[in-house]
């Protein structure tokens, strides 16, 4: 996670005017301060960034263990834990650990690329319509409004059964054993950017008649301009925060429509499919019904903490000093 | 007031129209055609059957039309046969929507009890030890699958201890002599699991809601005012703290009420609770499109409908806020 560096943006974007004071301190380093003082959302950082090496390394997990994720041993279904099954294996006889590992890798980069385009629709839909009002903004807030009051579950799973294949432009350009990840993705994206929309247009409709913005405008500067450099600046610290929450949000629901066997397809495995088939593990091998889940607990734990933290981090008014 | 709620209405049921479009566009992209299948299983059906099948049927005709055809049917209380079941859509819904409502009810009014006094009783007690440990659970208790959870309460519960049934919504083969009692004894039984899981999500959500919200209440200026005019604790925390802090909460039960019911789908699939959320869900990996449609849309619906109700309410409740 590069929190270091979104949290220089978002601190940079707060203080226009630089301090010359040399024992003054920058507000990336009072945000950053902030942040180190919420033990737990420091420990979540930890936790994030091990989960996210996991996720990079995994090959290289897999190579060092002299581990197959896809490995079959029909002999050894349901194998208890031993040394070269540190957590047994599964209904096809796979290592679980290495199936962990490599769970790790689809499930977090589901949630992360769901979330960045999320934030980029969020960003573009709010902020339009918040700088245009009028027509705009009404169709708009309205579209918002309807996806955000509907049933997400239910929606979802309709949205998931769709057979991307037969979708014409899609089906050609996606490799085959990446159509359930990019599904899941696009899936998951069209649902999860009306947060950042409705935030970022109060928002800018807040600063747009400020000072600074007719400043802008009187200097000559193009509506596009305005909105990049003078208006989403102030936005960003809610925005990260409201990032960091709905990452923990996506793997939750990547999570639930994998084990509905409606998400990421196997053998590709994920958290969520991982528990699949958790009914019949209910009763031949509960402890893999439990550990997939555990992960998934303790990630979306760390990304809500650190949401916690980076609100307290980042909020003005919360500035002690 | 009147106009808000007519213009609210208005805007309700076209999100509805919109979404039963939408819903019967993308039934069309799902993996097995009804028809196909039908097909394969017939020795004597060969592909020119199947042609002319598809054009007595209206099938071959473009979204629009077909969707028009199926809106008029419904216009006419017409649902459509489920082809799993062999019902009339309308029979096989109502009892599945009926569990729903008996389970999404349950777990909102047990949400309710336990979550507001629990975050009002935890509010007045800022930074102490029993608020760290309520903070913590509530962080647990938003980031838990929901699904997960509902699993581990039923190797807990059902397998290891044997205390409660691991999945269904009453007891099969149960006598109709039985008592009104005990057959409420037996739902209940069937309840307790799904319900626990269900409602964990929103007591959490509920009970760090509540708690910030009458942190800030009571740093307004109006709760200094009541202490300085000299009136009791009690009164102050309670005609002057909670009764402002619960008009905000009231718009947040009411999305919880939607994450209720949205999480319902995900909880009657794992207690294998019968309820619409399974239906949905069985009804599409079966094909069965008609009741798909009509228990996806009808859902939608009622959770849109209660979206207006406590926008309403919250309209109503904080005179500052006026929708003319």
């Amino acid at each position: 996670m590069s929190s270091n560096a979104t949290l220089a943006v978002a601190a940079h974007a707060v203080s226009p005017v630089e301090a010359k004071d040399p024992r003054a301190k920058s507000m990336v380093r009072i945000a950053f301060e902030q942040l180190l003082e919420h033990r737990i959302a420091v420990l979540s950082l930890g936790v994030i960034a091990l989960f996210c090496g996991i996720a990079v390394f995994a090959d290289v997990i897999a190579w060092a263990m002299n581990l197959d994720p896809n490995a079959q041993d029909i002999l050894n279904r349901y194998g208890e834990f031993s040394r070269e099954h540190w957590l047994g294996t599964d209904e096809a006889g796979r290592d679980v650990l290495i199936r962990l590992v490599y769970g790790t890798r689809v499930s977090l980069a589901v949630a992360l690329l769901t979330t960045v385009s999320a934030t980029i629709i969020g960003i573009t839909v709010g902020s339009v319509a918040g700088y245009f009002g009028g027509f705009i903004d009404t169709v708009l807030m309205r579209v918002t409004d309807s996806l955000l009051a509907l049933p997400t579950i239910p929606v979802l799973i309709i949205m998931a059964s769709i057979d991307f294949t037969k979708i014409p432009w899609l089906g050609g350009v996606v490799p085959s054993d990446m159509v359930s990840i990019v599904k899941m993705v696009l899936v998951l994206m069209v649902f999860s950017w009306m947060t950042q929309a409705r935030l970022v247009r109060g928002e800018v409709l807040a600063n747009k008649d400020l000072e600074f913005v007719l400043a802008a405008r009187t200097s000559g500067l193009s509506s596009g301009a305005i909105i990049l450099k003078e208006l989403l600046p102030n936005v960003l610290s809610p925005v990260i925060v409201s990032v960091t929450l709905s990452v923990g949000s996506a793997i939750l629901y990547e999570a639930a429509l994998s084990f509905l066997g409606l998400g990421i397809q196997p053998p590709t495995p994920s958290w969520g499919n991982m528990l699949n088939n958790a009914q019949e593990l209910i009763y031949s091998a509960p402890w893999l019904a439990v550990i997939p889940g555990i992960l998934i607990l303790i990630v979306v734990m760390a990304f809500n903490f650190l949401g916690d933290g980076l609100q307290d981090a980042l909020d003005p008014k919360a500035i002690k000093r | 007031m009147g106009s808000f709620i007519v213009r609210r209405l208005i805007q309700t049921l076209l999100v509805t129209l919109a979404l039963s479009f939408v819903s019967y566009s993308l039934m069309g992209l799902m993996p097995g055609d009804p028809l196909d299948i039908a097909c394969q299983a017939n020795p004597h059906c060969t592909p020119e059957n199947l042609v002319t099948m598809k054009k007595t049927l209206g099938l071959d005709q473009p979204v629009y039309v077909r969707y028009g055809k199926w809106l008029a049917g419904i216009a006419q209380g017409d649902l459509g046969y489920s082809r799993t079941y062999r019902l009339p859509v309308t029979q096989i819904l109502g009892p599945r929507l009926v569990n729903t409502l008996f389970l999404s009810g349950t777990s909102l009014l047990l949400s309710l009890v336990i979550a507001i006094p629990l975050g009002v009783f935890t509010s007045l007690r800022p930074n102490s030890k029993f608020d760290y440990s309520l903070n913590m659970f509530a962080f647990a208790g938003i980031s838990i699958p929901a699904f997960w959870l509902g699993l581990m309460l039923i190797i807990v519960f059902a397998v290891k201890l044997n205390w409660l049934p691991a999945g269904g919504t009453e007891t099969v083969g149960l006598d109709a002599e039985m008592g009104l009692f005990e057959a409420a004894f037996d739902r209940l039984k069937y309840l307790i699991l799904p319900v626990t899981s269900l409602s964990l999500l929103t007591i959490a959500f509920w009970v760090r809601y509540t708690r910030a919200k009458m942190i800030e209440t009571m740093r307004h200026d109006y709760v200094r005012t009541a202490r300085a005019k000299g009136l009791s604790e009690q009164r102050v925390i309670y005609m002057h703290g909670l009764r402002n802090a619960l008009i905000p909460v009231v718009t947040v039960v009411a999305l919880g009420i939607s994450g209720i019911f949205s999480g319902a789908v995900i909880t009657e699939t794992v207690f294998a609770y019968q309820g619409a959320g399974k239906l949905i869900f069985d009804s599409i990996l079966a094909n069965d499109y008609n009741v798909a449609m009509c228990s996806f849309i009808i859902t939608s619906f009622l959770v849109l409908f209660m979206n207006l109700i406590a926008d309403v309410a919250y309209a109503y409740l904080d005179p500052r806020i006026s929708y003319a």
